[in-house]
């Protein structure tokens, strides 16, 4: 098959979004990289498998990029056990992370890196234990150990001093720590420690069966349980060649814009909260929680987790369903467009969001910032347009951005998009298509890989499934799940640079970060 | 400012009665409120402390913030310090990587101190279990009082499983 000019041995994987999987050599590993980078292509995640199999298979390095033809999943067989790959940091600086996360899980290193530091590993596993490396057994490896202090970059000249903050944060809010250091009240330096969340939910994956594992997937990040529920089941059913009902794919959607919109309900609360303005998070979270409690009552469950499930979904929606969910469209509508003029009226508030926290165009292009706060720094990325799947080919999704990169672009962006998923959810109840809401899925007896890719509120959601069918094993060999906060975090570092301590909090809830679905 | 007040206006007070806790006695907001001052002699102050989760719980104990709830108005507060805090509410699995984070939390909250643990994975691991990277509940860390099951518990439990463990200062058990 041709890519992006290359010629590659691979295949195209049977998903609603065109993905391609492909085997290349250390050489065209390096050389496609840079190609892509040069050609507007995006990295968008690295992991590395134990594809060993009785005495055959190794490790594998995989990467997957988002280019002109959709998605492309490489494969990179690494020749020894203790092999290494070339390093892609040069060509994505969003690389270095992940081939640390690599490093941590299974033991293969990239080639002439420096930053050698260990990400999700804060040394409390027991020792040299690789947890997804087929030989070892935490047990057979040994006693767990403390956590270690992690090096932090220096910053050094008159006047600097350092800030640490958490793991355990000062609100309700995920644990990670901050280094910050400033002199007076200026920010020279932000540097992230994350991975405290740390649950081992990729080894997880391969004790559960295929069919139950969804329920796994939907809590990487709870905020996008829907998402991650989407992107687990597209893989599955890609493997397994079970092509849903067009019913089922419309109440995906339908599931999927609800989701968007409680976040971005929740997000602007919180906005206006950190800029003092409490009277905004009043109104907000009382408009979340009509929302969610709807969604208790139309699907049984306020996030809507477990309601995408293989081959389809457990709810359905009948007439008077439909109407109410509607009617509640109509309603939130009226109350965000009065909120909005509200908000962008308050003199007070604009103070605090513009210039603030600011992202160029450039500089996120260069870093690969991605999804929403992408959109908000001139990155006009989103799956729904872009790679328009069911239904989405359907229903002319209007892509929302901005060129400013602070906090008011990406005030401005949620603004934008909950309105436009308002629409699309009013478009998706009255289109609804017939037919069941759930087919048959019958796993393959044989090794197989599957992938889903779906845009989640926050970004780009991936999953990369390996299945082994053969000789009933019936397990998941591999399951590698990325968050779009992978590439977004490190831009976190720099938008916060030459801003002040107390704004950091208002920046970092206008990215809004996983550090769930980071950490694995 | 006029649009402020006429949005304050129009939607007025939206706050909804407490739960009654689990000993089956309807309790009102007022009488919630005597409870707190007569077992703790203070309103009650919580610092929640996510030792693991997937976010869901945060977001469902947040909700607890919101008009409807108005868990403020019952005089219970989430602080910022467990040097402040009378009790912890804590959310898991508990990871590898938060256990000791986890346990200085607990001893820098003063004596007498309550725990509850929030959700499915705090009180039994959940879905993620035991593991190398998870240390399952809550329990096999702390002290813990109240444990709410639930993925993720509504607001409503969790305010339920709050308001019981300070009733078991008075009737342990």
């Amino acid at each position: 098959m041709r890519i992006s000019g290359f010629s590659l041995d691979g295949e195209r994987l049977p998903a609603p979004l065109p993905i391609w999987r492909a085997t290349v050599r250390s050489e065209t590993w390096q050389v496609l990289a840079r190609a892509l980078s040069e050609n507007g292509g995006r990295l968008l995640t690295l992991w590395a498998s134990d594809r060993t199999h009785g005495a055959s298979g190794g490790l594998v390095i995989s990467a997957a990029y988002a280019v002109p033809e959709g998605l492309l999943w490489l494969d990179l067989p690494l020749a020894e056990r203790a092999a290494t790959y070339p390093d892609l940091v040069p060509f994505f600086p969003c690389a270095g992370r992940l081939q640390r996360a690599a490093a941590d899980l299974l033991g293969v290193v990239a080639e002439g890196v420096s930053d050698r530091r260990p990400w999700l590993d804060h040394g409390a596993w027991p020792e040299n234990y690789r947890p997804l490396r087929r030989d070892q057994s935490p047990r057979a490896a040994g006693p767990h150990r403390e956590v270690t202090d992690y090096a932090f970059v220096r910053v050094e000249g008159d006047g600097v001093h350092e800030i640490p903050v958490g793991p355990v944060h000062a609100g309700i809010i995920e644990p990670g720590h901050f280094r910050f250091s400033v002199v007076g009240e200026k920010v020279q330096r932000l540097e992230q420690r994350l991975g405290y969340k740390h649950k081992g939910i990729e080894k997880r994956f391969t004790e559960l069966p295929a069919l139950q594992a969804h329920r796994l997937a939907g809590r990487m990040s709870g905020d996008s349980t829907v998402a991650y529920g989407w992107a687990y089941c597209m893989a599955l059913e890609s493997l397994a060649g079970c092509e849903i009902s067009e019913r089922a794919s419309w109440l995906r959607a339908l599931l999927l814009e609800r989701e968007r919109v409680a976040n971005h309900l929740g997000d602007l609360g919180a906005l206006g909260n950190d800029a003092a303005f409490a009277f905004g998070l009043a109104q907000f979270s009382r408009l979340r929680e009509d929302w969610l409690r709807l969604a208790k009552d139309a699907f049984g469950h306020r996030l809507m987790m477990d309601v995408v499930v293989p081959g389809g979904v457990t709810a359905d929606v009948d007439q008077a369903t439909a109407a109410s969910l509607a009617d509640q469209c109509d309603r939130i509508e009226r109350e965000v467009q009065e909120l909005r003029q509200i908000y962008d009226e308050h003199a007070g508030l604009q103070d605090r969001f513009l210039t603030t926290g600011r992202v160029s165009p450039g500089l996120a292009a260069r870093l690969g910032l991605t999804g929403l706060a992408g959109r908000a720094s001139g990155q006009a990325a989103d799956l729904r347009c872009d790679r328009a799947w069911i239904p989405y080919d359907q229903l002319e999704v209007k892509i929302a951005t901005q060129r400013g990169g602070d906090v008011a672009a990406r005030v401005s962006v949620r603004f934008d998009e909950l309105l436009e998923s308002l629409r699309l959810i009013r478009l998706l109840l009255s289109r609804l298509p017939d037919g069941r809401t759930r087919s048959e899925l019958r796993l393959p007896s044989k090794l197989a890989f599957g992938a889903g890719w779906v845009e989640g509120w926050r970004g780009e959601v991936f999953v990369a499934l390996e299945y082994d069918g053969d000789k009933g094993a019936h397990c998941i060999r591999r399951c590698h799940c990325h968050d779009p906060s992978w590439q977004n975090w490190p831009v976190l570092e720099h938008a916060v640079m030459a801003d002040i301590v107390p704004d950091f909090p208002l920046i970092n809830k206008s990215f809004n970060l996983s550090y769930s679905g980071h950490d694995l | 400012m006029w649009r402020i007040l006429k949005q304050i206006a129009r939607n007025g007070i939206r706050s909804e009665a407490p739960p009654e806790p689990s000993d089956s006695l309807r309790v009102g907001g007022e009488r919630i409120q005597r409870e707190l001052l007569d077992i703790l002699g203070q309103a009650l102050s919580i610092r929640q402390v996510d030792a693991g989760s997937c976010n869901g719980c945060e977001l469902e104990i947040n909700a607890l913030n919101n008009p409807y709830h108005n868990i403020e108005g019952l005089g219970i507060r989430f602080v910022a310090s467990p040097r402040h805090a009378d009790m912890l509410l804590v959310t898991g699995p508990v990871s590898r990587h938060m256990e000791l984070a986890l346990r200085r939390t607990y001893d820098a909250a003063p004596d007498p101190k309550l725990v509850v643990a929030v959700g499915d994975c705090g009180c039994d691991g959940g879905i993620f279990g035991e593991s190398y990277a998870s240390c399952g509940r809550v329990a096999n860390i702390i002290p813990v009082d109240v444990a709410v099951p639930g993925c993720p518990p509504p607001p409503l439990e969790i305010l339920r499983g709050i308001l019981t463990a300070v009733r078991s200062r008075i009737s342990p058990g």
